[in-house]
């Protein structure tokens, strides 16, 4: 790789499903900084159908703001001469539905997990699992694979040596399903195979003639062993050269970026790995949409990333309701609604999903579904981001056919650092506390957790210019992209209503001390905007990382609410009684001033 | 700051519009440019791969994969119909009776034989796919192999929610009025058939009672979730919807909840009365937006009134709000300032002032409304 270049003015755009953002970042002094953007509807559907009309709109409104001479014609002007171009164009995308790919494994739990997390890492929707074992009757298999339209299929299945024959019938119910891409009707759907290497030929002579087919190194050579990067290095080739050379506009935009275009969640993931990197921690990042919620985390150096592709706070919300059930979202409401006015409000969001908010109880409910979206998501994580299973039984794929048992969760809320949150809800919350306790409630984060929010989802732009220069990016993350909101302290097991649950100490920089006592189910807030220490001595039974009712003490960071010390207890239990249940939250609602008084 | 997002929905007397209509997979164009087409006529036809069945041969007849040829009785491409023998062991000692036939499930045709897992795969013959026109009017462009584009006249009037698929029938007015609630006594059997116009809302049992009737459709201006969800027996979490097979497609004009029609929209209806709607309950609400549709061929005016582009919201502009607290309420945009105005939520947003029919004004955010397009 060569030295990294030497770079002061920077355009990055992103095409989402419904718009174009553009940034320019710009070199002052030692420091990269954002310093304009644009944004602009996204151009790949009629009538203009080219990806390109809504990024050149996107970059003159960057223009129109900066001064800066940044396009002749169609083209990037390039390198930067004072006020004239820009030295590096980047772009990420996820416009037309982003990349959507369904998966096939042998084992569900095994190479069909594996397969799972090499596709979602690389940025895509996983359409569907299929594997040997996943209840499925095999017409039905063939039948759902007909069904879908995706961009393309990873099959994966067997440890190299093992057994071929699960991973071969799976390559002949692809084949029999003969399955058609979702863009473009001449071109073949491509497959990339990464399982047993034993079974290579035997796929090429099944799919070879059937669909593009492309060979990996098998993402599971050994039980205990997961090898994901070449296949997702394929994925996003493929990504590069089919889907996106099919898509409108986009081999002119690929003729105008400097580096290759990534997809929108692979280019997230990517600064949430830098980011952790960085400062050696652990971190949680979720992008709640419209109309999916993405989560991404590194755990012990350990990236992974889920989609949950139906839940979300407009198109999903409906299916927020669905999947949470209506007493979960009652369940935050410190009011009283008739169920039948609540179902009907969320599906009018759920069929006009632009409106926003004009009551405050209306408001109100979209947190209390927002809590239960980011709930929903995080499970689903956790289901996911597990450790390898099989690694320490010695058994043979066949007996290991039969395991249900999973993985350890490397999702550890204790030794968790960082929770980032991004998306409207979280992102343009009127009050940056309401994002914060809507992360508290659905997260429970334990020990001492910093939230801060990706006030402009910058992260993809940031994400993608990552691969071509790291500091620039990680600059402009921390100064420009990332709204720290504070700290969240929170001990881990049941707390005794009415008694003290812990005292804490914060001390500061200045060698001053803030002391305060927390009761039982009650939250205290502290406003701090800078680095601190806190020390907490916490009630027999509780703990903040260093053991059941031990000391214990840990740096910590505020920010624009400040750090809120939360006495409820984990797991966070709300009262089965209804009206306490209803002043309970408006207690705790008032006491980190999270809405105007009038509605409580 | 992108304005919002709906774009209203469109009512009109009198366009041209153009409806595509393709087949999934190629198949065979049965029109040509220039054609008169009904809406049921078929246009195009495919045939659709039929379903695929697995044998494991090799289990069946306890033989190892790699043994699979030796005993089959057919091969790849071959005819097979329902219990010929597909394969067949050796009988022990020559004695027949301890002889293992494998017999064919189905009728088709073999498609592929694996010696690594032992399994036949046979496929049942195609199945014929018919694309109907779905709209009155004339063929105006052939894609070969894919399907044709159709180009009518006549009134449009799209809705904001739909279930079910594409429907055909005469339009008629079953309440009086826009806020009337269209009751289970009001459908009878002479509505069979028929595209049903209601008021503000359809109750379970008025849904009921239409799919017992054999209603072609239902349009009236709001149901309730609840009602929804007992329709379709699951709980729509989005709302990609036209697949539903519910007996008759629903179209709603407004949205949730019991809310009145929209005047314009209903008097249009009353205009059409009589006459063959073709009305789809296809929604889908993600990027490439579609919208449920009534379409009624024929021209109301005797011409087409000059397209008029739709630009930003102008003051005079008739909306509907779309959001609490004023919901479902029709008026005029008085004001349109430009500033951001805080509101009850303390968010910021571009709000714009609505005048009443009775003169009262009320203040909504820009994101709350849609253009009421005629």
């Amino acid at each position: 790789m060569s030295a990294t270049p030497e770079l002061n003015v920077i355009l990055a755009t992103d095409c989402g499903s419904t718009t174009t953002k553009a940034i320019l970042i710009e070199k002052k002094g030692d420091v990269y900084r954002q310093t304009y953007r644009g944004e602009a509807p996204t151009t790949v559907e009629a009538p203009f159908e080219d990806v390109t009309c809504g990024v050149m709109n996107s970059i003159t409104e960057v223009e129109e703001l900066s001064g800066r001479k940044i396009l002749e014609g169609n083209k990037i002007l390039t390198p930067a001469k004072g006020d004239i171009g820009v030295d590096i164009y980047v772009s990420t995308s996820s416009a037309g539905g982003g990349l959507q790919m369904m998966v096939a494994g042998a084992v569900k739990t095994m190479t069909g997990e594996s397969a799972q997390r090499c596709a979602l890492g690389a940025g895509a929707i996983v359409m569907d699992v299929l594997a040997s074992n996943d209840g499925r009757m095999d017409h039905e298999k063939i039948e759902r694979i007909r069904q879908l339209r995706p961009d393309m299929i990873l099959l994966s299945g067997g440890t190299d040596g093992g057994t071929i024959s699960h991973v071969v019938e799976m390559a002949q119910y692809i084949s029999a399903a003969d399955p058609r891409p979702r863009l473009g009707q001449s071109y073949r759907l491509p497959l990339i195979f990464a399982g047993n290497k034993d079974a290579r030929d035997k796929v090429k002579e099944i799919l070879e003639a059937k669909t593009a087919l492309y060979i990996s190194d098998n993402l599971r050579p050994t039980l205990d062993k997961e090898n994901l990067m070449p296949a997702r290095h394929t994925i996003h080739d493929i990504f590069l050269e089919h889907v996106m050379a099919q898509a409108p506009g986009y081999p002119k935009l690929m003729g105008l970026t400097h580096a290759p275009i990534m997809p929108t969640p692979a280019a997230v993931g990517s600064m949430l790995e830098k980011f952790a990197r960085a400062k050696r921690a652990n971190a949680l990042a979720v992008d709640i949409g419209g109309a999916t919620t993405d989560v991404f985390s590194v755990f012990q150096g350990i990236f992974n990333r889920t989609v949950s592709a139906n839940l979300g706070m407009s198109y999903s919300v409906s299916n927020v309701l669905a999947e949470a059930g209506t007493e979960n979202i009652y369940r935050w409401l410190s009011f009283d609604i008739d169920e039948q006015d609540l179902r009907n409000r969320l599906k009018n969001k759920m069929i006009r999903p632009t409106t926003v908010p004009q009551t405050l109880q209306d408001l109100h409910i979209e947190h209390a579904v927002s809590r239960e979206a980011l709930r929903l998501a995080f499970d689903q994580h956790k289901a996911l981001a597990v450790g390898l299973k099989g690694v320490h039984q010695e058994r043979t794929i066949s007996e290991a056919f039969d395991q249900s048992s999973t993985g350890e969760s490397l999702i550890n809320m204790m030794s968790l650092n960082y929770i980032l949150g991004s998306g409207g809800i979280l992102a343009h919350s009127p009050r940056r506390v309401q994002s914060m306790m809507m992360m508290m409630d659905a997260y429970q984060p334990l020990g001492v957790t910093m939230l801060l929010v990706d006030s402009i989802f910058m992260a993809p732009h940031l994400g993608v210019l990552a691969g071509v220069h790291e500091k620039a990016a990680l600059d402009v993350f921390y100064h420009d992209c990332l709204v720290p909101l504070g700290a969240c302290v929170a001990p881990l097991g049941e707390v005794k209503e009415g008694k003290k649950a812990f005292d804490f100490t914060l001390l500061l920089p200045d060698g001053t001390k803030k002391e305060g006592e927390v009761i039982g189910n009650e939250v205290v807030l502290v406003p701090l905007e800078g680095e601190a220490k806190v020390v907490v001595r916490p009630a027999k039974g509780l703990d903040f990382g260093a053991g059941p009712g031990k000391e214990f003490e840990a740096p910590l960071t505020g920010g624009v609410v400040g750090v809120i010390f939360d006495g409820r207890g984990r797991p966070l239990k709300l009262s089965p009684d209804t009206p306490k249940r209803r002043a309970d939250l408006e207690r705790w609602a008032k006491t980190v001033d999270m809405y105007p008084t009038e509605l409580l | 700051m992108a304005h919002a997002y709906t774009p209203g929905l469109k009512v009109v007397p009198s366009i041209r519009l153009r409806r595509r209509r393709l087949l999934p997979i190629p198949g065979e164009v049965r029109v040509q440019v220039g054609d008169k087409v009904k809406g049921q006529d078929i246009v195009a036809q495919t045939k659709l791969p039929g379903k695929v069945h697995l044998v494991n041969v090799a289990n069946r007849l306890g033989i190892a994969a790699d043994e699979l040829r030796g005993v089959m009785r057919k091969k790849e491409g071959d005819q097979v119909y329902a219990n010929e023998p597909l394969a067949q062991n050796e009988p022990f000692l020559g004695l027949k009776f301890l002889q293992t036939v494998v017999p064919s499930p189905i009728t088709g045709s073999v498609e592929s034989i694996s010696e690594v897992t032992g399994q036949v795969i046979l496929r049942e013959p195609p199945r014929l796919l018919n694309l109907t026109g779905y709209i009155d009017g004339q063929v105006v462009e052939v894609m070969p192999k894919s399907g044709v584009v159709i180009e009518t006249e006549g009134t449009f009037i799209q809705g904001i929610f739909g279930v079910g698929g594409e429907a055909h029938g005469p339009v008629t007015i079953a309440v009086d009025s826009p806020d009337s609630e269209l009751l289970p006594e009001f459908l009878t059997e002479a509505h069979k058939g028929q595209v049903v116009v209601g008021g503000a809302h359809a109750s379970w049992e008025t849904l009921q009672k239409a799919k017992a009737v054999g209603v072609s459709g239902i349009v009236v201006g709001g149901i309730n979730d609840k009602d929804l969800r007992q329709l379709l027996g699951y709980d729509i979490g989005v709302a990609v919807t036209g697949q539903e097979n519910i007996g008759f497609t629903l179209i709603v004009t407004e949205g949730f909840g019991v809310i009145t029609m929209a005047e314009h929209t209903f008097e249009l209806f009353k205009r059409r009365q009589g006459h063959v709607a073709s009305i789809s309950g296809a929604t889908q609400i993600r990027a490439g937006v579609l919208r449920p549709e009534i379409i009624v061929p024929g021209l109301l005016e005797g011409r087409i009134p000059e397209a008029t582009e739709r630009g930003a919201l102008t003051v005079g502009d008739p909306v509907r709000v779309i959001r609490e607290p004023h919901f479902g309420v029709i008026g005029r945009v008085s004001a349109l300032p430009s500033e951001l105005t805080k509101i009850g939520t303390e968010s910021c947003v571009r709000i714009l002032e609505v005048t009443l029919e009775k003169g009262e004004r009320i203040v909504v955010p820009r994101a709350n409304v849609e253009l009421l397009e005629r």
